[in-house]
């Protein structure tokens, strides 16, 4: 395309005098904003899809043998007759207030099947990424200190490799050698009953954590050594070498803060690999969290569940893409400060 | 001596055998700057940091000595060297902003070099002010608070300085500290440096590739070419009558603002570290090569300095360089470009106002100006690259629409552009065949006989052979990609050619040559030219007239002896007092 | 002085530089990570291919009791519906490579169209495209899989769609970046100031310039669409049993580890191996074609990550 239109392109992505003077504040309005679209447009996305199920939600209760009276009463009762947007209307509406509707596999309240699931899956979550950052951070900077050394060569392969493998594969191989084959230490799968919590059994929560910590370590590891080394290797520890500093204060105070800023971005994708990663990990384990409720929800046709359960992942997804963002910004002086 | 370097030899890790410098010895005494000069790959940022007791990943300092106030610097373990780097030998670097962390305070920064060692400045606070006020900083602003992306390039740079005099070293190293700053900067920073060294009484080591600067601050001088030291000796005696070859063609190649002359440049290439010839590192492109310099000269003293080469004392009797002026030139009076009244902005910044100017149709218009003064603009404007701007630009006498959108082929054609930098402006995945045919197939009908013989014709006049025609971009050098710049902005036989700072990311030796090259041709094409630069020195060697400019507008302008030898406007007057100019010593 | 009879255009030194990607794999295959990479994905693309035909027994018919140990009839034992073991691996990797394949190959199209028709638009068509990158990311890429196939079945075609689709996005942004880069470049505006059409610029100057990007990527996400595919199959949404599938074994075995653990481990391990050698010779071909690793140079690492900056 010619370049006039690639100047005045140019022109509408500088920054506006507000966004120079106030990098923070515009990047969280601007992020809020495009995160609420983005909310919207996946709860259309989701309802519309789910909607297009073959098999409405009352031929999902009524079952096979429904006369075609019964099903019509029912698609009356529930609404289901009216036009695509009014309900798409009526749903968000409820969602908003607070009240995602019925399950349809068991006709309790969509809360009360996914409430104790989604705690049970915060757990798991926050432990492995907190966990799984710890180790990370500790590895890569540990690698990038003893760069080309064994240590560095071994875990590089290490670290492509694990990162290769699918979540259940890891999660199988670590029931082999701790829980079945190999050793029996620990549990190999959950038989904690629905809507109990995760912390009454604790033993259950270490294979699925630990199989999480494995998904995401490699990740944090490569970016954290990768941004190590170019920190080490940069010309201002050059010179803060010539300057006659100690090497502990080259490592801590000139090269770990600059490591920090894209690390921080890779932390927070880590917590979405995370929210993907449930799906199939409490599947290995049969942990009772939202991604097995998912799962079961998507093979019972359990419309209202799979809705509210896709939209809190969306509304996380959104959440903490802002939040990384604004760490990394304010982890960034040249970014945070204008000239 | 405060410094004494002996035999230094650093070699790369990996193969001990393979050299970066090697034979290189020095002294300088307390209160003395020596000038280290060289072009790149020519060792001197490696002996600079060998002075601290460095080498950067990948070489080490395999031998020698780096005795400073009777220290071994080589011979010193980590711990020894982290206490005396700082404290009895300290650095300044060549790219300030990347020397300061861009994570931490200018003050942290500041402080830190002091506390590195431990009772020897005891009121940190009140050295600071001290050293604030030496350097020009102004001390009460707040500079301290602030991050290094907040300061200019100047006062990065001055901090720079504040920090490596600040716990009062013997010696001072630097690594051409007024790179990219602009020259009234440069000058205040030269005469900064020279009072503190002189205040302090420390030894101090410039290295630098431009001469015109060392000729104006040091006391005497150390030519290294390809990892040795070639020629070392008093400033005037190296400068005013160059012994070794290199030096006399180095010297040849460096412009002056005070002289019309042609420049010539070094034809080929410094030989890689590893791939160094047997023998004289300069033998293959030297003009008084002979059969003994298979084996490696040794430095021997000749006409009161040291000279590395066999027929030192044949050269020694040259003299002075020679040079030839510029033939004079007639300027014919019909315009081909009449620039009235221009002005661009970007979005709502206008940043040129009212700029008008003519070409003549077969001379060369010099456009001078520093950055930010808006000529890469004003070029981008006439050839259509920047569309937003006001005013008539015309053309052979036809109006030109701005932005490259709307001219015909033809107008396009007849007006080529050259970039600034050569590594950016060939297509990697092509070779140099296809990058100077594919303009041919665009404007013109030819057979592809004629589009060969036109393309060899083409490099020929780029001083280049057909054996390029197979080559990627990424095998060549910066000169000879610059050529192919050069030669495919000429196949298509234009009218204008707009050459954007075009050396500006080149060597002394290199430049030279280029600008010779686009002057030859230019005059035996009888071609029109506007050649923009920031180096005042080199407008003296193309072009035929000037136009200085400052903030975006037009400050001076005319023939250019007689802006240059006389100017009238302040800016212009300034700008010609601080170039540094010592090189007219040699006459 | 005229050039030799052969034009410059005809010269074969000339066409050999343009396979230059092509070379660059054979660089690759060479290094010591290369060649393990290409060794494990051979000795697995080889079982899948030519194990259907080398299996001894049927791979749907029960031969002996569930999980039966192995024994010289059965090497590998027998499974949770006492089927051979060694006969379902040996049939059961072929449709799953071949549709992580047609998947990737879809995907990475997509995503390059997306991706390079934004760079070179831009205004408008970039930022709708680019929004909808951004809202069909906001979905982890099993779910966004798992919900198309759950709507339609799960058949072949919806699986290679679904799992196309969601590498799309991914691709679009490092495409995109990549040709925005290329097109700042300086010979590019050589070229645009002699008056050449914007397609022909993107064709002849741009897209040349995009396809080591392109194949990075698309090894990348190869890794992915295998992951990805096994754990649908896992997950009970591959295709539909009796059919043999080693994410499905790898599901259905998992009860019976504690009597025949080769139900779940022979699939285990040639999944491993698939997997880690697509990405370890996708490393080395990195190496080779930028000179240097997808884990030492951040930005690098940030597009391969999909860490978009601020």
């Amino acid at each position: 395309m010619s370049l006039t239109e690639e100047s005045s392109a140019v022109l509408d992505s500088l920054p506006s005098t507000d966004d120079i003077e106030h990098p923070i504040r515009s990047l969280i309005v601007r992020r809020v904003g495009l995160g609420l679209v983005t909310i919207v447009v996946v709860s259309i996305v989701i309802f519309w899809a789910t909607e297009i199920l073959p098999g409405n939600a009352a031929y999902a209760i009524l079952g096979h043998s429904a006369t075609k009276a019964r099903l019509h009463a029912l698609e009356l009762q529930m609404g289901l007759n009216k036009g695509l947007f009014s309900q798409y209307w009526t749903w968000a509406s409820r969602l908003i207030a607070g009240n995602p509707g019925h399950s349809l596999a068991n006709g309790d309240t969509v809360w009360s099947v996914v409430g104790p699931r989604l705690v049970n899956s915060a757990v798991l979550v926050a432990l492995a990424g907190v966990i799984g950052t710890i180790f990370g951070m500790i590895l890569g900077v540990y690698a990038a200190l003893r760069k080309d050394k064994p240590f560095d060569d071994i875990f590089s392969v290490l670290s492509l490799a694990v990162t290769s493998l699918p979540e259940f594969v890891v999660g199988i191989i670590l029931i082999i050698l701790f829980a079945t084959v190999v050793s029996h230490v620990l549990p190999a799968v959950s038989i904690l009953p629905e809507g109990s919590y995760a912390w009454s059994e604790p033993r259950e929560l270490i294979l699925p954590v630990a199989t999480l910590v494995l998904v995401i370590v490699p990740y944090l590891y490569r970016m954290m050594r990768a941004a190590t080394v170019e920190a080490l290797e940069s010309e201002y520890v050059e010179m803060a070498r010539l300057k006659g500093l100690s090497e502990r204060r080259v490592v801590f105070i000139h090269a770990l803060p600059n490591a920090i800023a894209p690390t921080i971005q890779v932390i927070g994708l880590n917590f979405l690999y995370l929210a993907g990663g449930i799906v199939i990990v409490e599947n290995v384990f049969n942990f009772p969290g939202i991604g097995q409720g998912l799962v079961e929800a998507v093979s019972n046709r359990d419309i209202p569940t799979i809705q509210f359960i896709v939209i809190i992942l969306a509304t996380f997804y959104v959440f903490m893409n802002i939040v990384t963002d604004v760490v990394a910004l304010l982890a960034s002086p040249r970014r945070r400060l204008p000239r | 001596m405060r410094l004494s370097v002996r035999d230094l030899r650093v070699s790369f890790t990996h193969d001990v055998s393979s050299d970066i410098v090697d034979e290189v010895s020095f002294d300088v005494a307390a209160g003395e700057v020596l000038g280290l000069v060289g072009e790149s790959g020519s060792g001197k940022t490696t002996v600079a940091l060998a002075l601290l007791g460095y080498a950067r990943r990948g070489l080490t300092l395999t031998s020698g000595r780096v005795l400073i106030d009777g220290r071994d610097l080589l011979g010193a373990t980590p711990k020894e060297l982290q206490t005396l780097r700082g404290l009895k030998v300290a650095y300044v670097p060549q790219d300030p902003s990347s020397a300061l962390n861009p994570t931490l305070r200018v003050g942290t920064q500041l402080e830190e070099a002091m506390r590195a060692h431990p009772g020897v400045i005891t009121d940190i606070d009140s050295r600071i002010n001290e050293l604030f006020e030496q350097v020009h900083l102004p001390t009460n602003t707040g500079i301290l608070r602030r991050y290094p992306h907040q300061l200019s390039g100047g006062q990065q740079q001055r901090v720079m300085l504040a920090m490596a005099f600040s716990c009062r070293p013997g010696l001072i190293v630097m690594d051409e500290p007024t790179t990219g700053l602009d020259v009234t900067t440069q000058r205040h920073v030269l005469d900064t440096v020279r009072n503190l060294c002189r205040t302090y009484g420390v030894a101090a080591v410039y290295v630098s590739h431009d001469l015109a600067v060392v000729g104006e601050l040091v006391s005497s001088v150390a030519i290294m070419y390809s990892g040795r030291i070639v020629e070392i000796g008093r400033t005037e005696r190296v400068f005013g009558e160059p012994v070794h070859p290199y030096t006399r063609g180095l010297l040849a190649a460096v412009p002056s603002p005070d002289r019309s002359e042609i420049l010539k440049g070094i034809d080929g290439q410094p030989p890689r570290p590893g791939h160094r010839p047997k023998g004289c590192n300069f033998a293959p492109r030297c003009p008084m090569r002979v059969d003994q310099c298979v084996e490696a000269p040794p430095l021997v003293s000749v006409s009161l300095r040291d000279v590395r080469c066999w027929r030192a004392g044949e050269t020694a009797l040259l003299g002075t360089i020679a040079s030839e002026a510029m033939p004079a030139r007639v300027v014919s009076g019909a315009m081909i470009l009449d620039v009235a009244n221009v002005g661009a902005s970007y979005g709502r910044t206008e940043v040129l106002h009212n700029i008008s100017f003519r070409v003549p149709a077969d001379s060369c218009v010099a456009v001078v100006g520093e950055s930010g003064s808006g000529k890469t603009t004003l070029a981008r404007t006439v050839v259509g690259l920047h569309s937003n701007s006001s005013g008539n630009i015309e053309f052979g006498g036809a109006l030109l629409t701005p932005g490259m959108k709307h001219r015909t082929k033809e107008e396009l054609r007849r007006i080529q552009y050259i970039f600034q930098s050569p590594y950016n402006s060939l297509n990697p995945r092509k070779t140099v065949g296809q990058i100077i045919s594919q303009p041919l197939e665009h404007f013109f009908d030819l057979t592809r006989s004629e589009r060969d013989e036109r393309i060899s014709t083409a490099l020929r006049d780029a001083s280049l052979s057909n054996e390029f025609i197979y080559r990627h971009p990424h095998e060549l050098s910066g000169g000879e990609r610059q050529r192919i710049a050069i030669a495919r902005a000429l196949v298509v036989e234009p009218e204008l050619l707009v050459c954007d700072e075009v050396t500006s990311a080149l060597d002394v030796s290199v430049q030279a040559a280029i600008v010779e090259l686009l002057r030859r041709l230019q005059s035996e094409r009888q071609l029109a030219m506007i050649f923009i630069t920031h180096n005042l020195a080199l407008v003296r060697s193309i072009a035929q007239s000037v136009v200085v400019l400052a903030e975006g507008t037009v400050v001076e302008a005319g023939l250019v002896d007689d802006v240059l030898e006389r100017p009238q406007h302040a800016y212009t007057k300034k700008l010609m007092s601080d170039v540094p100019k010592t090189l007219t010593i040699r006459y | 002085m005229a050039i030799s009879h052969t034009s410059i255009q005809d010269d074969s030194k000339v066409r050999l530089r343009r396979r230059e990607w092509l070379h660059n794999l054979g660089r690759a295959a060479r290094t010591p990570r290369g060649a393990v990479g290409l060794a494990l994905v051979t000795f697995v693309g080889l079982v899948a291919a030519i194990g259907p035909w080398e299996a001894p027994y049927s791979s749907t018919s029960f031969e002996t009791i569930p999980f039966a140990q192995p024994s010289k009839s059965y090497l590998l034992g027998g499974d949770v519906l006492g089927r051979d073991v060694l006969s379902r691996v040996l049939d059961g990797g072929w449709q799953l490579l071949l549709m992580a394949l047609a998947a990737t190959i879809f995907g990475v199209a997509v995503g390059a169209i997306a991706g390079i028709s934004a760079a070179y638009l831009k205004g408008a068509s970039d930022g709708l495209i680019m929004r909808t990158v951004d809202v069909v990311l906001a979905f982890p890429q099993l779910v966004f899989a798992l919900l198309l196939v759950s709507i339609v079945g799960p058949k072949v075609w919806i699986i290679v769609l679904a799992v196309g689709l969601s590498h799309a996005p991914q691709v679009a942004r490092v495409l995109r970046s990549a040709a925005l880069d290329v097109s700042e470049s300086d010979f590019v505006k050589v070229v645009e100031l002699q008056g050449v059409s914007s397609a022909r610029v993107m064709s002849g100057e741009v897209l040349p310039n995009l396809v080591t990007p392109l194949m990075v990527e698309a090894g990348l996400r190869l890794t992915y669409s295998i992951v990805i595919m096994a754990g649908l199959s896992f997950l009970g949404f591959g295709i539909a049993p009796p059919a043999p599938n080693w994410g499905t074994m790898i599901n259905e075995n998992q009860v019976g580890l504690a009597s025949n653990v080769w139900g779940v481990v022979a699939p285990v391990l040639l999944i491993v191996c698939l997997t880690v050698g697509t990405n370890i010779f996708t490393d080395a071909f990195t190496r080779v074609s930028l000179g240097i690793g997808r884990s030492e140079r951040v930005d690098v690492l940030k597009s391969e990550l999909g860490v978009e900056p601020l």
